[in-house]
């Protein structure tokens, strides 16, 4: 199996070089077997890559040990589902999901483009097939997931604990779909480039693919934060970590690219722009990849421990020079065909909105590699931290929420003043009602969260005013009763009005942010059992301690020490929560039976009350450092106990041990240290991120044939009656 | 075998020239054609829904309706 894999991802990089050279020939000599031949190449890689992925999946899920990649990264004991997706929490798996995703969506590309963007089409097709390339070449020669071992181990290390979360495990797979989906409009910006085609006709071909980015590498940046909540134990959703900066980054430049297109579709404007938009978008998933996976954020000289720095870096200069090379060499053709009718337009919103995107993403690629290029320069290691990033991010956030307000009520082209008031009217009054109720409530001492809420009601109420505007129209024209023409409406304006609900769920995202920032209360107490601490206007009460140990199928798998704990608002009991800390046994078998528990990986379990208002979250750190002396003693015990005794009668003897010492644990526990956190309108994040992918789905969803068609049709019959006047 | 049989399928007919050069730009003016009528659509709706005076929606749809006809003029020609 294991050479059927290797032979596999050989034969894979074969067909993707071969393809690059039947589709640059066929480009250049014109012949269109070549280029259907490279085409059926990237078919091939899709379904060479699928074997592979799947060899390895049936690997996992058969604890075939004797793979290097199982063993450590699996175990028997690991549940089904985290053995099936434990294949992508090793470099080597993930980097074949990463080909194996691309491979996926290049064939739906190229599929979809067979008749159309003919010279564009071959000069796509070899990007990515070189992106395909590239990949296979890394797990040919340097990461190959087909390692065997000489000798098989009995049993797997398993899976990394604090990746058993369902969104953990989910996570990979949405950010790398979505930086593989965003190579399809960076494939064919590149062909459009090297063939001076670009007209829109290559954003129109590859748009969904790029919305489709947007959305899953959104949804991957989410679910990546509510794990970091869930899972993490330090209370939080987003910390400017390095990896998380990593993937926001395209999603950043690829949102400014979602809406400086639009005016390259509609007015052959920014071309220059959205080119380098795109190249930089796709330059960035390559780069973000690259920083996961090597290493290299925590320190820049783990860049030559890692096995991909140097080619990583290599295809990402080669990336930057080539971009830069091609819009360089095709500003000519690149040039606006119009110019800006008014500055007060949506076409200026969208700029100004692209300006402040960009801005924010080069804020966090400041943040991120700042400490990088110290390293690099000074030999000293500096960081910024969250308060850095809060800085300059706030303000930008503030601009670029009251620009999606502003930009759905005004028009393309030319707005007059008179129109702009008239539209601007009632937001404007929501915005200032909300502005003057935060003053009526005392919240203008965190003045960033209550302009925050101010401009969300703005927003709010500019797509509720568009589309109830929008309603009416439709009821005018139709007739119709107010749901069905509200369905009517964005059925057929899908790409408009799923927009606006982007905008709507972005506020009301940004609102939870501003909120749970500004209004949180946070404390850290060390309490034992029948004491109490306050945390904002709730007292918590540890009532007792919890301990048990949790089984595998075969095996301890961990030991969990937790309390229970009583949350009272004006001594009402609101809720009793359960916070844990799961220790993990360390594979050192000299730390002693007990005493690996100890050492190796720990994870939380939070006590969490969510709420729409308020979360009340808290988490537990048992002091293991005042178990320590239990544990020497009980291990000390144990090794003379059992010399002599089979391993099952030692097995035997081990249980006792830990039941005798767990249940210790629960009738006198030392001090534990709690974390507690009082967190208003958290669940106001994830609803607005659920209201943003919905708008997301609906304008990716394609529009009905039927209505385009009439719709075609009548704008046709409109245009043909000028022709004949003309 | 059979990854040979699927790359090498286009090939087996010989060598085949690309379509006649005006495709790309039949294809260039086609979503050209489509992209005015999406914008003359968009215009429409921003007229219904208040965003445009009657004068300024006249003046901008005369335009745009203008561009289409060029459009429509230059695929005329390459047909």
């Amino acid at each position: 199996m294991p050479t059927l894999g290797r032979a596999l991802i050989l034969l894979a990089l074969a067909v993707a070089l071969y393809g690059i050279v039947a589709a640059l020939v066929g480009a250049r000599t014109g012949r269109r077997d070549l280029v259907d031949s490279a085409r059926r190449a990237v078919y091939a890689l899709a379904a060479l890559t699928t074997g592979a992925f799947v060899l390895l999946e049936l690997a996992f899920l058969r604890d075939d040990f004797g793979w290097e990649i199982v063993a450590s990264h699996s175990s028997s004991t690991t549940p089904l589902f985290y053995k099936f997706t434990a294949v992508w929490s090793s470099q080597e798996g993930s980097l074949l999901l990463w080909v194996w995703l691309l491979s996926l969506w290049s064939s739906l590309a190229l599929f979809l483009t067979r008749r159309r963007l003919r010279d564009v089409v071959p000069y796509a097709t070899a990007v990515l097939l070189g992106f395909g390339a590239f990949f296979a070449a890394l797990l040919a020669f340097l990461e190959s997931p087909f390692t065997v071992l000489a000798a098989a181990p009995s049993d797997g290390v398993g899976l990394n604990p604090l990746l058993r979360h369902p969104s953990m495990m989910i996570h990979p797979p949405m950010l790398y779909s979505g930086y593989t989906l965003f190579a399809v409009p960076f494939a064919f910006a590149v062909g459009a480039l090297a063939r001076r085609r670009v007209d829109a006709d290559w954003i129109a071909a590859t748009r969904r693919f790029a919305l489709a980015a947007w959305l899953l590498l959104g949804t991957g940046i989410l679910l990546g934060a509510r794990w970091s909540y869930a899972e993490l134990g330090w209370g939080g959703y987003w910390a400017w970590d390095p990896v998380e900066n990593a993937s926001l980054l395209p999603w950043l430049t690829g949102t400014a690219f979602l809406h400086s297109i639009m005016l390259q579709e509609k007015r052959g404007m920014l071309k220059v722009w959205n080119a380098s938009l795109i190249l930089a978008t796709g330059t960035l998933c390559v780069l973000g990849t690259f920083l996961v996976r090597s290493g290299i954020l925590d320190s820049i000289h783990a860049f030559g421990a890692s096995t991909l720095g140097v080619p990583f870096v290599t295809l990402i200069a080669v990336i930057i020079a080539g971009s830069i090379a091609l819009v360089v060499s095709r500003r000519d053709a690149l040039r606006s065909e119009h110019r800006l009718d008014s500055m007060l337009s949506r076409e200026a919103v969208f700029v100004a909105n692209n300006v402040v995107l960009v801005g924010l993403a080069f804020v966090v690629f400041w943040g991120t590699f700042f400490p990088l290029i110290a390293e690099a320069l000074t030999g000293e290691r500096k960081s910024v931290g969250p308060p850095w990033f809060d800085r300059y991010t706030v303000p930008l956030a503030l601009v670029l929420t009251l620009l999606s307000g502003v930009g759905p009520v005004i028009a393309w082209r030319r707005a007059t003043w008179r129109n702009a008031r008239r539209a601007f009217a009632l937001p404007v009054a929501a915005g200032a009602a909300t502005a003057v109720a935060c003053a009526g409530f005392g919240l203008t001492e965190h003045a960033g969260a209550a302009i925050m809420f101010a401009l969300a009601a703005f927003v709010a109420a500019t797509v509720g005013q568009e589309l109830w505007r929008g309603v009416g129209a439709r009821r005018a024209m139709s007739g119709e009763a107010v749901p069905s023409a509200l369905v009517s409406l964005v059925r057929r304006n899908r790409r408009r009005y799923g927009g606006y609900t982007v905008h709507l769920g972005i506020a009301v995202l940004f609102v939870g942010i501003a909120a749970s920032s500004a209004f949180q209360d946070e404390r850290e107490v060390r309490l034992s059992p029948g004491q109490s601490a306050s945390v904002g206007a709730y007292d918590v009460r540890y009532v007792r301690s919890t301990g048990e140990i949790s089984l595998g199928d075969a095996w301890i798998e961990k030991i969990d020490f937790g309390a229970v704990l009583e949350v009272r608002r004006d001594g009402r009991l609101v809720e009793t929560l359960r916070p844990e800390r799961g220790f993990y046994p360390s594979r050192d078998q000299r730390l002693g039976p007990l005493g690996q528990f100890f050492e190796g990986e720990a994870t939380s379990e939070v006590g969490l009350k969510a709420g729409f208002w308020r979360d009340v979250w808290t988490a537990v750190q048992p002091d293991t450092q005042a178990l320590q002396p239990i544990v020497e003693r009980a291990d000390a015990g144990f090794a003379k106990a059992t010399e002599g005794l089979t391993a099952e009668q030692r097995a035997g003897v081990l249980g006792l041990t830990l039941n005798q010492f767990v249940a210790r644990y629960r009738e006198d526990p030392p001090p534990a240290t709690f974390r507690l956190i009082v967190s208003p309108m958290v669940a106001w994040m994830w609803i607005g991120a659920l209201i943003a992918i919905s708008g997301g789905l609906i304008a990716l969803w394609p529009a009905p044939d039927a209505a385009r068609r009439r719709a075609t049709a009548r704008a046709a019959a409109r245009v043909a009656q000028d022709l004949g006047r003309a | 075998m059979l990854v040979v049989w699927l790359v090498g399928s286009p090939l087996r007919a010989g060598p085949q020239a690309a379509e006649d050069t005006h495709a790309a730009e039949r294809q260039r003016l086609e979503a050209a054609r489509d992209a005015k009528y999406r914008e003359i659509r968009e215009l429409e709706l921003d007229h219904r829904t208040g965003k445009l005076s009657d004068e300024d929606f006249r003046a901008l749809d005369r335009q745009l309706r203008a561009e289409a006809v060029a459009i429509l003029r230059e695929l005329d020609a390459l047909a």
